[in-house]
């Protein structure tokens, strides 16, 4: 050793990487979900639209516009789109349904997550009202016509001509169980 | 070993270890430690092994013969997690252990005390993990990769006992590798600069800043698992906002430079072994050094070649391909500099020498397959093939699995006192040879065939080279019973070492006498012109 350096610096040092790494694992979860939003990624949506700037409605092209409904796994209910595809102009309000029963014989919580293929389009879609924005509830043999207004953005790329709108739904009956249990 | 360190104590002034089974209890001693170690990991490489003969005579036919589907499933879970953080990872450890002081000119680890906790908690977290198996629902299912929500939502109860196992393994390497690195960065022979080191106290020291900074990571993925799992959260839950594919991420985070905190203590070995086999230098010290840093460096920025089918958008996965392609620069420079040791030297074919040749050419031959699933475009065809099986495979059993023995049975005479058996090493470098290649390599040919890793039944189209490869796999693991024969031998007795035992060998650790006193280096050396080969 040329210039004697007390271990102890070093292991306190070490044990801050330690901690630093740890906190960086979790970190990961918020940058991860930043990455996905600001490039779409994953074809992840954003939360509900507030617009920044007035959309104009664009006449002159139309874009075609897919729904599509899954089931998780586990989930029993019937979920499916009102329509399965509708052609819109880029800037214009629209509003459609998902049509949701519980078949079950017991009362159950259900959430559904969307995703849009191609993902370069997903931040093109304004959502002002979607149904992913909560939970659902639904007692036994009960149905609700769920209601999704949306935009599609005046600014989406001329050679996007057609986009998938995909919900899966999942029984979270149990998770929100738990949830209350904690409170 | 203790038999052979005690009769030297009574013919020696320093003080010597504790009787009975609290001197390995209570032991603070880094040779001990060391010994402690390897014999552990070896105790592990056998369970693992066992695990992997029974997954072998399931496939040696097509068809459900020997075990149930979901037992097939946690023996190839349970046989990588054991293997990965049971054999391969102590083994390293232990050899640091006994090594890395020695190799400096210190007289112990920096932080004795630490080092008895880091190795008595490993026997705890791989009982707990292997208690699994006798839970209801089995032992982990979900591949050694762990997966959400395969090892969440779909996981047998047995998983909270995974978690804590995987928890206390990790405190157990972070204590270790903050050890290593104090010990190395504080506690050098004065004179010995950090380039005078030899590569394996290079190699581990940048091995051991991989471990602190990932290891936490996996302590931090397996932490949202549990929340997910008890407390309601939803990282990787999908239906609450989370995302399976955040998972993947945040675990390759961890896993690729995981992967390499199993090779680059290899590499410090082979770079031990050949000069001293080859009678000549290391050829070019400070690239291999540089090499290892690279490799070190680029491991944290390639975790997503994992993941190429995710669904990664295209230029993410062109950059992870070409990331990942740089890799094979830095390797190929140690592989360019191990073969140009050995050029024009007078080379002698030891048992360690077979071992660390055989690790060049059988790791290359990994690496190269590594290469090949780099392209993204071919990785589509062969993700999840026995194709990336036999590639991990080269590189960690010809590859960190052989360095292991390579460094066993060359610094064996060194820590006993006795030469083993020549001749029984020699046979048991082919038998092993000769297996890992008969196992492996036909893997190669299923793989780019289509047959999916993790299996218990397939098409017949594959039936011949499982059963080839079946036989190797019972070959090669056999073939560890005389291993084990060897060094017990060994300990036992044998032709005396001499102090430098090897003609051709440099560095501190052949100053001192054979087998090594209890405690060395209680004065610290002055020569620093034998540091390194």
């Amino acid at each position: 050793m040329n210039e004697p350096v007390s271990p102890t610096k070093t292991v306190r040092q070490l044990l801050l990487v330690v901690v630093g790494m740890f906190g960086f694992g979790f970190a990961m979860v918020p940058l991860y979900d930043i990455m996905c939003e600001i490039t779409g990624f994953n074809g992840k949506t954003a939360g509900p639209y507030q617009s920044l700037e007035t959309q104009v409605v664009d006449e002159s092209r139309t874009v075609t516009v897919q729904f599509l409904a899954n089931n998780n796994a586990s989930m029993p209910w019937e979920f499916r789109p009102e329509v399965r595809k509708m052609v819109v102009h880029p800037g214009k309000m629209n509003e459609m349904n998902f049509y949701v029963r519980n078949v079950t014989n017991k009362t159950m919580s259900a959430q559904a997550v969307p995703s849009v293929t191609p993902f370069n389009a997903a931040e093109y879609m304004h959502k002002t009202e979607c149904f992913c924005f909560e939970q659902q509830e639904l007692a036994q043999g009960e149905d609700l016509d769920m209601p999704l207004r949306f935009i599609i953005d005046q600014n989406i790329p001329t050679e996007v001509k057609t986009l998938t709108l995909s919900y899966t739904l999942y029984d979270i009956t149990e998770q929100v169980e738990l949830a209350a249990l904690s409170e | 070993m203790s038999a052979v360190i005690e009769e030297h104590h009574h013919d020696d002034h320093h003080h010597g270890p504790d009787k009975g089974i609290m001197r390995w209890v209570l032991t603070t001693n880094h040779k001990d430690i060391g010994t402690l170690y390897l014999w552990f990991s070896f105790l592990m490489f056998l369970t693992g092994g066992v695990m992997a003969l029974g997954i072998r005579a399931e496939l040696f036919q097509p068809g459900l013969q020997i075990v149930a589907p979901e037992v097939f499933n946690q023996l190839t879970t349970m046989h990588g997690l054991i293997m990965v953080f049971g054999a391969v990872m102590p083994a390293f450890v232990g050899l640091a252990n006994w090594l890395v002081p020695m190799m400096i000119g210190a007289p112990d680890m920096a932080l004795p005390r630490m080092n008895n906790y880091s190795f008595w908690i490993l026997p705890f977290a791989f009982g707990l993990l292997l208690s699994t198996f006798f839970m209801d629902g089995g032992a982990p299912n979900y591949g050694w990769t762990f997966y959400a929500p395969l090892s969440t939502d779909y996981a047998p109860p047995s998983v909270t006992f995974f978690i804590f196992a995987v928890h206390m393994m990790g405190v157990s390497s972070i204590m270790g590798s903050i050890n290593v690195i104090v010990t190395i960065l504080n506690m050098r022979a004065p004179g010995m600069t950090l380039m005078q080191m030899p590569l394996f106290v290079w190699t581990w020291l940048i091995t051991a800043y991989l471990l602190i900074a990932v290891m936490p990571v996996l302590a931090g993925v397996v932490t949202m698992m549990l929340m997910d799992i008890h407390f309601a959260t939803s990282f990787f839950n999908a239906a609450g906002g989370g995302d399976p594919v955040l998972f993947q991420h945040v675990f390759w985070f961890f896993g690729h430079p995981e992967v390499y905190i199993m090779i680059l203590p290899a590499f410090g070995i082979v770079s031990a072994i050949i000069p001293t086999f080859a009678r000549k230098r290391l050829f070019g010290y400070d690239s291999m050094v540089y090499a290892t840093a690279s490799i070190a460096f680029l491991s944290f920025i390639v975790w997503a070649h994992h993941m190429f089918t995710v669904g990664i958008p295209i230029a993410g996965e062109l950059y992870f391909m070409y990331a990942t392609m740089l890799i094979a620069v830095p390797t190929g420079v140690k592989v360019f500099n191990w073969v140009a040791t050995m050029w024009q030297g007078a080379m002698t074919f030891e048992t360690p020498m077979l071992f660390a040749i055989a690790f060049v050419i059988l790791f290359t031959i990994g690496g190269f397959s590594g290469l090949m699933l780099a392209i993204t475009p071919v990785d589509f065809q062969y993700h999840d093939t026995y194709f990336v099986v036999a590639h991990f495979h080269y590189v960690l059993v010809p590859g960190s699995v052989f360095s292991i023995m390579a460094a066993v049975y060359y610094w064996l005479p060194k820590w006993t006192g006795n030469m083993y058996d020549e001749t029984l090493g020699k046979t048991h470098f082919w038998l092993s040879f000769i297996g890992v290649n008969v196992t492996f390599f036909p893997q190669h040919f299923i793989g780019l065939a289509g047959m999916p890793r993790r299996i218990p039944d397939y098409a017949l189209q594959f039936a011949d080279w499982n059963m080839v490869s079946s036989c190797g796999a019972f070959l090669f693991g056999f073939s560890q019973l005389l291993f084990m024969f060897i060094v017990i031998k060994c300990i036992r007795g044998g032709k005396k070492a001499t102090d430098q035992v090897w003609e051709g060998a440099h560095g501190l650790e052949w100053t001192i006498p054979s087998p090594a006193p209890y405690h060395t280096f209680s004065t610290p050396p002055t020569d620093m012109k034998e540091a390194h080969g």
